[in-house]
């Protein structure tokens, strides 16, 4: 058996770098390295050419024109200039936000951010039990002051895809700015800006194998034209939208990224699946008690968000992360447990599925990739087998499950 | 994340004393706290002699790598000391030995309660036992 000394299965919180996307970003370090706003010599041109051909190579992931893709520091930033940017710029239209419960922190906090200030009301959708809201649910908030729907295709929790095509339909109905969150779909899954009906489009390069520190925004420019306010001011770069000197070796590696995810996708895409779904069935062929969060078909391909029942994601953790066991080679996914938060708050998400907090406390996210092996599959289903098998015996709510003990009427009205 | 102290990990490892007592032993004391919603429980059985002394101990643990050493390592304190003494043992003794970082302080906390509970588990069932005439066959 060949697995590393150290497994990364946690793709959903970043990627390693794949070394294409190295070597292309390499030459603007040292030999090709100057600033794309210098118009007047070969330094600048050759930066100014290099940053022309990563905005097609990720407008063409998505359908959209060159043009319309703004770069930035990455997917928060743009989350927070769609956002904000919308909101400042057609404030004598109205300030009503709709957003999903089970948006990333970036769109909520930013949200919470403009309430705070005054400058707009949101309305945050309920999800179902999966994890979805349902285009009836944003026709039914929109009101006359409503500027923008901010929805991401994927969530990096549980994986579930949102219906965007049909929120699509009913902002174009309403003319109302549709914004997504596409950081964990994009080159992941087939998007077309026009057939999902969006205005705006997040994304970021150190999901897809790139770079950290650059991403982007989309931004329609005709059918509507979309206008932002800028968030950073300073020279104007990017159409008005974003001044600062463009990051070229982050931006070529975000392209090129982009350009490798649109021509592998549909293998790659299978391939994570079978992966993905290998593991889910060693798993659940071995341990009863196992129930899989998000929906289980409109799903990204390599998410597997599982909760164990009767044992607590955190110790699980350390049986697999190298911190106990030392010996053996560590694996590195993540959990919604709120002892694995800074904060102690269970994962947000999975108490939005509205199906208690215990699902999130004994939640472990698995995260497939471009790079995972079915060896590491294989290995990792052993080591999760055991380690549950173990904390089971160490638990008292299993105990007293298999003696028949109704868990939730016994913990009622408990205090902690 | 930081890391655990070699001792949390030891514990988690090794966890001493992991089980419960058969259902008709006499004289252990059963304390169950916390709550799944919360992401701990803690499940706490103290044998106590006529003598008022614990003889052994024994614990199941719902929770991240610290409470289960809390609840392991608390096992280990409890023996051989009179009812008295464990009731009054505190969550510092708990943090100090397994240098518990300030966020999981609460797990030493909780196996405070849980000493606290076993006891008066025990102090009931004692009372009950005590009401009823020899021989008679003891309200479970």
């Amino acid at each position: 058996m060949s697995v590393p000394k150290r497994i990364y299965m946690d793709n959903h919180a970043t990627t390693p770098m794949d070394p294409r996307v190295l070597e292309a970003m390499l030459p603007y370090f040292r030999d090709h390295f100057g600033n794309a706003a210098s118009r007047n010599h070969s330094f600048g041109w050759e930066a100014e050419n290099a940053v022309d051909r990563a905005r097609e190579q990720v407008a063409d992931v998505i359908g959209g024109k060159a043009k319309e893709v703004i770069f930035l520091s990455g997917a928060t930033e743009s989350d927070n200039l769609a956002i904000k940017g919308v909101v400042e710029f057609y404030k004598d239209k109205g300030n009503h936000v709709i957003t999903a419960a089970t948006e990333h922190k970036a769109v909520l906090d930013t949200c919470k951010a403009l309430e705070r200030k005054k400058l707009a009301t949101v309305t945050y959708l309920p999800v179902d039990q999966q994890g979805r809201v349902s285009a009836e649910q944003v026709r039914e908030a929109i009101t006359d002051k409503t500027v923008l729907i901010s929805i991401m295709v994927a969530n990096n929790e549980i994986g579930t895809i949102q219906p965007i095509a049909e929120i699509g339909k009913v902002a174009k109905e309403k003319g109302v700015l549709f914004h997504t969150d596409a950081t964990q779909g994009f080159g992941k899954l087939p998007l077309d800006v026009n057939d999902l009906g969006v205005d705006l489009l997040s994304g970021t390069g150190h999901k897809i194998y790139g770079p950290k520190g650059c991403g982007f925004l989309w931004v329609r420019s005709k059918g509507p034209r979309v206008r932002l306010t800028a968030q950073m001011d300073g020279g104007g770069h990017e159409r008005g939208m974003r001044s600062g000197t463009l990051n070229i070796p982050g931006i070529v590696g975000l392209g090129h990224a982009a350009q490798i995810a649109r021509a592998e996708m549909a293998a790659e895409s299978a391939r994570t699946i079978a992966l993905r779904d290998r593991l889910h069935r060693l798993i659940t062929e071995e341990l009863d008690e196992v129930y899989l969060n998000g929906h289980p078909e409109h799903r990204l391909p390599g998410n597997l968000n599982l909760s164990f029942a009767y044992i607590e994601g955190e110790s699980m953790l350390m049986g697999l992360n190298g911190s106990a066991h030392g010996d053996l080679p560590a694996i590195a996914v993540s959990s919604g447990s709120a002892c694995t938060s800074a904060t102690l708050e269970p994962s947000y998400v999975l108490k939005a599925l509205g199906v208690g907090d215990e699902l999130a406390h004994t939640s472990i996210r698995f995260g497939l990739g471009r790079f995972n092996t079915e060896e590491e599959v294989d290995y990792v289903a052993e080591r999760v087998v055991s380690e549950v098998k173990r904390l089971r015996e160490l638990s008292p709510l299993y105990e007293m499950a298999k003696e028949g003990i109704d868990l939730k009427q016994y913990f009622a009205g408990a205090q902690h | 994340m930081a890391e655990y102290s070699p001792k949390v990990i030891d514990h988690y490892s090794n966890p001493r004393n992991v089980g419960s007592f058969a259902k008709d032993e006499d004289n252990v004391g059963t304390g169950i706290v916390g709550a799944p919603e919360c992401g701990d429980v803690m499940k706490l059985q103290l044998k106590i002699n006529d003598d008022g002394i614990v003889e052994d101990a024994k614990f199941k643990t719902f929770g991240c790598g610290s409470a289960i050493a809390s609840s392991s390592y608390v096992t280990e304190l409890v023996k051989g000391k009179s009812v008295d003494e464990v009731a009054a043992i505190k969550n510092s003794l708990i943090v100090e030995e397994l240098s518990l970082p300030p966020v999981k302080i609460h797990c030493s906390v909780l196996a405070e309660d849980a000493i606290k509970a076993a006891v008066k588990d025990w102090k009931d069932r004692q009372a009950a036992k005590g009401e009823k005439p020899q021989g008679d066959p003891a309200a479970a």
